[in-house]
């Protein structure tokens, strides 16, 4: 923890910004650079940022969750997305998608394309993101 | 839920017990509905898919065999269930109790159903662990957490090996269902892989079921409830070996080496146990040793492999599970009642304890070989069995001859003397037990009494299947009786009876000189297993201490020059670095920009290794990533520069953080050693530059590069490949490398914490 108000003053609008920005790079990330991993990683940079500036404490009141347990929930997420193909007799992992008000006579009208995928995503994003803070938390505790 | 301190203790003996009743009821009442076409001659086959991919079906076998191990299973789980609810209904871990042991009757119902090979070997493994859970219930006791440990590794042990030897025999015989595998029985004798495929099932069985020479964890089970024991150790989980060689004998049988590693093995624990058993005093132990001798009198007759043989081990089977569970459960009454099991103590409880007497005499009448009951006829077929063998006939008689004369002396001490002759003291006032409890062993004793006078029952329903199924043969007449003439078999009756009287008159002496004997005799397998886990344990010690020196620098020393090492003499033996390079055409390519990210490289790195302080090193390795990071950008990976650029910056945070704790770099302290870190460094340098250059002179396989590129949108409606690659295409993969990542942030979570609460209080308070 940093004694700096101007880190604390910019901090507050800098991690939520990396935050959007983190949900925005997951969301691409099918199509364009990014995806979950690296959604991750900018996610947690946004709360580490926020650690070094306010301390480990206030952090984990921001977070409201234990970061371990945002990683369990993600791995969990993940491993549901991957069960998720038994349901349609698919092996395990087999992308399920729905393309929300595409156009079926259009083959390239894909709409918006919901899918497990996605979800998996978003596994990865909470384990990168909670696994991280996990050692970054602990870390700024331990010192 | 009130949290007061002194509560009345729950008693979950309740609908808790009642439903841990009715599942084997219930499940026994289904198995009934396969008695009558299974004696009719024809198994039920059943089963759905379970992993097509790898031939795993989750298959059931239902013929005489397995039939009668259902039935035996899910009726001695009923009674033992039953009693349970009154013999541990008030203990605190009640329901993990009943947990532990549903999970049990599953394990053994699956492993004696399954059909499949691979099926039968989780359910076989269900078994072992959950056996494991129950031998150590009393987990505060560290007798019964060694001798649970102790069944777990020699029974874990043997299903590793009998792991490999079904895969073999899978592969020898196309197929791992066992319907397919047991009329395959001559080809797989013929095959050269035949010996390895019997040793490993062997190595799996015999540990098992406690044969000799992996004997010694069986009694040191007793440490587990008794209802475990009745249930686990007499009626079930032991008799899961004997259950696998019963199973095999159609396609393992009928050779030498099968023939005398059974009949030596069997022959031998039969006598060895029963010898052990007459000179124990705790009737518990008395009652295991004499498990023991079953088991081995069941391998010994499914060695010697002919129908008369099979037969009587099959009627011997019903026997012992009938007489064995019982007892158990009766000597479970007398320790509930009177808080002893000692055979000295116990004197004269007959008339304190009628009902609990009436039902443990007659398993012993059983387990005595006295007419009319059953064990009577168990014990004349194995004579004549074994009477009928061409060869080995004397050995194979000879060992159940003695082992029954004992098993007569052992029913005397286990039965006669505790419950006859004039009350004596013990630790608690005696009285009957509840219903719950003495029902089993009555039941149990009705059946022992009703097959006895009515063969034909016991021969139609359960033997004449299970003999047809294990000799391979469904013609094979069956034949069961009482008595029909004075035969070898019966005179061989009257001198067991006659022997077993005048040992039982001895035995107290005997007793004692026996003990003498087995103080010093210097083989003892209990400590020698001892020794054997302390050999382990110094091992591991030893090569912890070499391998493991907790300084950062040797780790990564050791792991540079390994891999300098391993690069090195590969390059060198494969000839690679055969080839001239054209430096010019690549040389003019390099722009201002490559120049300078080049530069800022070699400079950020320079300067890590020449700097004495830590936040300038770190900062100047997070320099070289960043550099990194640009040559990505530079020749479009943005995904690759995006996460190196990320990566690298936490890094520079986590080590920063870390690094706020340690001392100055006493790099003054460690100059000596530094030319050599320094050689190191380069040579991995060169080594992993040489690699890259010798790379790029080959042509790239660029066909798991197209095969992505044109599938990518169409199969998977991504365009960034790298992300599709990720989550789709290779998804499993991320899924294991983020339980990775989870599994390594908790750990450290876990170290960092572990100092933390390591340290003294006061630290604890500054934090709140």
């Amino acid at each position: 923890m940093i004694n700096s108000i101007i880190l604390v003053a910019a901090t507050r609008l800098l991690t939520a910004l990396l935050l959007l920005f983190s949900i925005f790079m997951l969301l691409r990330g099918h199509n364009l650079p990014g995806g979950g991993f690296i959604g991750g990683l900018i996610g947690a940079t946004g709360y580490v940022l926020y650690a070094i500036a306010q301390g480990a404490e206030a952090t984990r009141r921001a977070l409201r969750y234990e970061p371990q347990n945002i990683a369990m929930v993600g791995l969990g997420i993940a491993l549901a997305a991957g069960v998720f193909a038994a349901f349609f007799g698919d092996a395990f992992f087999t992308g399920q998608w729905w393309f929300a008000g595409a156009d079926p006579s259009d083959p390239d009208d894909k709409g918006l394309p919901i899918s497990s995928v996605l979800v998996f995503d978003i596994g990865v994003y909470l384990v990168v993101f909670g696994s991280i803070l996990t050692l970054v938390l602990a870390l700024e505790e331990e010192v | 839920m009130a949290k007061t301190g002194a509560e009345v203790p729950r008693v979950y003996g309740g609908p808790a017990g009642w439903i841990s009743v009715a599942i084997p009821a219930a499940i026994f009442a289904f198995m009934l509905q396969f008695v009558a076409p299974v004696a009719a001659g024809q198994p039920v086959l059943l089963g759905l898919d379970w992993v097509p991919s790898m031939d795993i079906r989750l298959s059931v076998l239902i013929d005489g065999l397995s039939l009668t191990f259902a039935l035996l299973i899910s009726g001695i789980g009923m009674l033992v269930t039953l009693y349970s609810t009154k013999y541990l209904g008030t203990h605190p871990e009640y329901p993990r109790f009943v947990l532990f042991l549903m999970l049990f009757m599953v394990g053994m119902l699956g492993l004696v159903l399954a059909d499949n090979l691979i099926a039968l070997f989780v359910f076989w493994e269900i078994t072992t662990i959950s056996s494991y859970l129950l031998i150590g219930f009393s987990s505060d006791e560290a007798k019964s957490r060694r001798s649970a440990l102790q069944a777990l590794l020699v029974t874990g042990t043997g299903g590793l090996a009998l792991l490999a030897g079904m895969i073999l025999l899978g592969n020898v015989a196309g197929s791992f269902e066992l319907s397919v595998i047991l009329q395959q029985g001559d080809a797989i004798r013929a095959h050269p892989l035949y010996v390895p495929i019997v040793i490993l099932f062997l190595a799996g069985a015999f540990t098992k079921s406690a044969q000799f020479p992996f004997h010694f964890w069986l009694p040191n089970a007793m440490a587990a409830p008794t209802p475990v024991s009745a249930y686990l150790h007499s009626a079930t989980m032991v008799k899961g070996g004997v259950y696998l060689m019963a199973r095999m004998n159609p396609a393992l049988g009928e050779t030498d080496l099968w023939f005398w590693a059974l009949v030596i093995a069997g022959g031998f624990t039969t006598v060895f146990a029963s010898i052990l058993a007459v000179r124990q005093t705790d009737i518990k132990q008395v009652l295991a040793y004499t498990t023991l001798m079953a088991l081995g009198a069941l391998t010994l007759f499914i060695g010697a492999g002919t129908a008369d043989a099979i037969k009587g081990m099959m009627t011997f089977l019903v026997v012992h599970s009938l007489y064995k569970a019982a007892l158990f459960l009766m000597i479970g009454i007398v320790d509930h009642e009177t808080g002893t099991r000692d055979v000295d103590t116990l004197r004269g409880l007959g008339r304190k304890m009628p009902l609990t007497f009436l039902g443990g005499a007659i398993a012993a009448l059983s387990m005595a070989g006295i007419p009319p009951l059953v064990g009577f006829i168990g014990k004349e077929f194995l004579y004549k069995a074994g009477l009928g063998l061409d060869t080995a006939s004397l050995w194979v008689t000879g060992c159940i001859f003695a082992a029954s004369a004992l098993m007569f002396v052992a029913a005397g001490i286990s039965v006669l003397r505790p419950f006859t002759g004039k009350l004596a003291p013990t630790p608690q006032a005696p009285h009957e037990g509840p219903w719950a409890m003495w029902i089993g062993p009555l039941l149990l004793g009705a059946f022992s009494l009703g097959f006895g006078l009515f063969p034909d029952t016991i021969e139609a329903w359960l033997v004449a299947p299970g003999t047809w199924a294990v000799y391979g043969d469904y013609g094979y007449s069956v034949d069961l009786y009482l008595f029909r003439e004075v035969n070898a078999a019966f005179l061989l009756s009257l001198a067991t009876f006659a022997t077993g009287a005048v040992l039982y008159a001895v035995h107290r002496p005997m007793r004692d000189r026996l003990g003498r004997l087995f103080e010093a005799n210097p083989i003892k397998f209990d400590p020698g297993w001892d020794r054997v886990l302390d050999g382990l344990k110094a091992l591991a010690a030893w090569q912890t201490n070499i391998l493991q020196s907790g300084v950062l620098q040797r780790y990564i020393f050791t792991i540079f020059l390994t891999l300098a090492v391993g690069i090195g003499a590969t390059l060198w033996a494969r000839d690679v670095l055969n080839f001239s390079v054209d430096w010019t055409g690549d040389l003019d390519g390099l722009l201002f920009k490559h120049w300078a990210v080049l530069i800022f490289i070699t400079s950020g790195a320079i300067l890590t290794a020449l700097t004495s302080s830590r936040m300038t090193a770190i900062a100047a390795l997070g320099v070289v990533g960043i550099g990194v990071a640009l040559i990505f950008i530079m020749f479009s990976a943005p995904d690759v520069a995006i996460t190196q650029l990320l990566v690298e910056t936490l890094v520079v945070v986590l080590v920063a953080v870390a690094m706020l704790k340690l001392p100055h770099l006493g790099l003054a302290k460690d100059r000596g050693r530094r030319p050599v870190h320094a050689a190191l460094a380069g040579t991995v340098g060169v080594l992993v530059t040489l690699v890259m250059v010798a790379v790029l002179q080959g042509d790239i396989d660029r066909r798991i590069t197209d095969y992505f590129e044109v599938a990518s949108w169409p199969e998977a409606y991504g365009r960034n490949i790298v992300n599709v690659i990720l989550v789709d295409f290779r998804a499993i993969d991320t899924f294991g490398e983020i339980a990775v990542v989870v599994i390594a942030a908790l750990a450290a979570y876990a170290l960092l914490r572990g100092t933390r609460y390591g340290a003294p209080a006061d630290k604890e308070e500054d934090r709140t």
